[in-house]
């Protein structure tokens, strides 16, 4: 608005009223917001009892004080000192006089656990690649603006839904239970749970592509498999790489403890420390997993950004 | 446009060889990735002893397993049904109140790993490398670690989530306040506004739909890892499903699985609402 309309609109005597008016709207707006910020915290804070009271939060418990008394304590609290404790216990001895010694003896199992580190990679890597698959061929069907038929659609959708919903570690246990103990569970679990989260990311890649190749390619006579092969599938290319890669990521840290339900890697080492009272053994582990994983993620990291400098920035 | 005939595609295939295929170094690396791919998924299919009759008794228990499925279980004594609803309720409990203190936890934290408000370089990146070294941990080995310091149930799935949830939100909560103007800024600062009040006027406002939303998607997610952290037993319905699982009354397991996706799909479709009726609502006032 112009400065001259401005003074047509509201002549300067009519000057107060608009404060007025002005005032007025504005305490409405700051008592509509007080009233939504209290309505929101009464809401959160009933949430926050209810869970509270289900998830034990304020649970106390008997416990022997120093005096040899009964007293009740929070739980909470009453743990900390104990979680300090364990934390202490997996802490190994390291002397600097006898620094090799101490490591050897740290690292007493190193020979199983690279073993098991490489199987632990390795049924990423597979899974990874079944994940893939799946997750790449039902993409396509999946995404709306592709699928040949509205059933189609709806199928694959729900398909990678479930995929997806039901955790790895659960698939494990089914599959444990089907194929037996040892990695092949581990890489069909880690497999179809990745096929369903990868599924869901290339769909959405591909609801937002181009449409005029595929129309080009249908001009030309190609068929619905032609139309993604040649219309599709080079636009999502890129993406699809560098979504892999990060999936690869999150599945070397799954496979590092799906072990621990017996499907392989080092998770089942995790198991029997724990039950062994292997302390020192848990630093240790962690310490694996721990450089692998930020060794994994570096490298990565790195290639992804080859990749994308090759292809172009992603779409 | 004349026709492209065989014999003129070969011709212009002759004349222009580089149109039509790779140069040799790319052509050989191309086929050496190639062959290092499928010989490593060959040398992992017999590592891994996926032999075709293993995978073929496998699929019949499967099967059987899943024919379980049908018609589902479904529990009759309230007492049953009492149990699986404290499980489902647990879970959620656990990724709530885990969400809720992470997420307080990391609100202050997130202000050390800005650039824009932390301008202590060596303080910033050790603020930095700590929130990564919390993500490395993952949720459920803390949930052992935990068990063992505050005895099994929902109370070390909590902890747990929360820990895990610290490293996550401060990174990309102090991603977001990377992410603002500094417009609001210089304008509470140009009338007088202290550094705390710029900040509290200036920033809060533009970060809290972005806070909102990575909250809301965390709670997500924390609700699907909190069904796993019953299977190590820190309570929730994990626990339920593993006790089954072992004790092969797969009817029962395949109905607490149907119960989980219902869970989730509804967990979803109300943060959903929440985010589009919160966050907009924000967006709008910002």
């Amino acid at each position: 608005m112009s400065l001259i309309a401005e003074m047509t609109a509201h002549p300067p005597n009519a000057g107060r009223s608009a404060v007025a008016a002005f005032e007025e709207e504005f305490a409405a707006h700051r008592r509509a917001a007080r009233r939504a910020w209290g309505i929101g915290t009464a809401i959160f804070l009933i949430l926050f009892a209810l869970t509270a009271w289900l998830g034990d939060f304020f649970d106390v418990r008997q416990v022997t004080n120093a005096e040899g008394e009964r007293e009740w304590r929070w739980v909470i609290a009453a743990g900390i000192p104990r979680l300090g404790e364990y934390i202490a216990q997996t802490i190994p001895v390291l002397r600097w006089e006898s620094l090799g010694a101490d490591f050897a003896e740290w690292f007493w199992r190193w020979r199983v656990w690279l073993d098991l580190l490489l199987e632990t990679v390795l049924i990423a890597f597979m899974a990874t690649t079944l994940g893939v698959i799946g997750g790449f061929i039902l993409s396509f069907p999946a995404s709306r603006n592709l699928a040949p038929n509205a059933w189609v659609l709806w199928l694959s959708r729900r398909y990678l839904e479930i995929a997806r919903t039901v955790p790895e570690l659960v698939w494990a246990l089914i599959f444990v239970f089907c194929f037996g103990v040892g990695p092949m569970a581990g890489v069909l679990a880690i497999g179809l749970h990745a096929a369903g989260a990868l599924g869901k990311l290339y769909s959405e890649v591909n609801e937002n592509i181009d449409m005029g190749p595929l129309e080009g390619v249908k001009a030309a006579g190609g068929s619905w498999f032609d139309q993604i092969r040649y219309g599709a599938v080079p636009q999502v290319l890129p993406n699809i790489v560098s979504y892999t890669l990060l999936r690869f990521e999150i599945n070397v840290r799954s496979s590092s403890i799906i072990g621990y339900v017996g499907a392989g890697g080092l998770g089942q080492e995790f198991r029997t420390a724990m039950s062994f009272q292997e302390y020192t053994d848990l630093s240790a582990l962690f310490l694996i997993i721990l450089v692998t994983v930020i060794v994994i993620d570096f490298a990565s990291e790195k290639l992804r950004h080859r990749i994308i400098g090759m292809e172009g920035s992603p779409a | 446009m004349t026709q492209p005939t065989d014999a003129r595609i070969a011709a212009a295939m002759t004349a222009h060889p580089r149109a039509f295929r790779d140069p040799a170094p790319v052509r050989i690396r191309k086929i050496a990735l190639w062959v290092l791919f499928i010989g490593l998924i060959a040398w992992c299919l017999w590592d891994f002893n996926f032999s075709p009759e293993r995978i073929w008794t496998g699929l019949g228990r499967l099967g059987r397993v899943a024919s379980f499925m049908f018609p589902p279980h479904i529990w009759t004594t309230w007492e049953d049904w009492a149990e699986i609803l404290n499980g489902l309720g647990e879970t959620l409990s656990m990724a709530f109140l885990g969400t809720v203190l992470g997420a307080v936890v990391a609100f202050p934290l997130a202000f050390l790993g800005a650039k824009n408000i932390n301008r202590i370089f060596w303080l910033r990146m050790s603020a930095r490398r700590g929130y990564d070294v919390i993500r490395a941990f993952e949720t459920l080995i803390l949930a052992l670690i935990f068990i063992r310091a505050f005895g099994l149930g929902p109370l070390a799935g909590i902890l747990a989530i929360a820990v895990s949830e610290i490293g996550t939100f401060a990174k990309l909560f102090s991603e977001a306040l990377e992410n603002t103007s500094r417009r609001p800024v210089e304008g509470v600062v140009a009338s007088g506004g202290s550094r705390l009040q710029s900040i509290r006027y200036g920033i809060l406002p533009q970060v809290a739909p972005v806070y909102l939303s990575v909250i809301l998607y965390n709670f997500e997610s924390n609700v699907r890892s909190g069904t796993i952290l019953g299977i190590v037993g820190a309570g929730g319905i994990g626990f339920l499903l593993s006790d089954r699982i072992s004790a092969y009354r797969w009817d029962e397991a395949w109905s607490i699985i149907f119960l989980i996706i219902a869970m989730v799909y509804l967990i979803d479709g109300l943060s959903a609402r929440v985010r589009t009726r919160l966050i907009g609502s924000l967006e709008r006032t910002a």
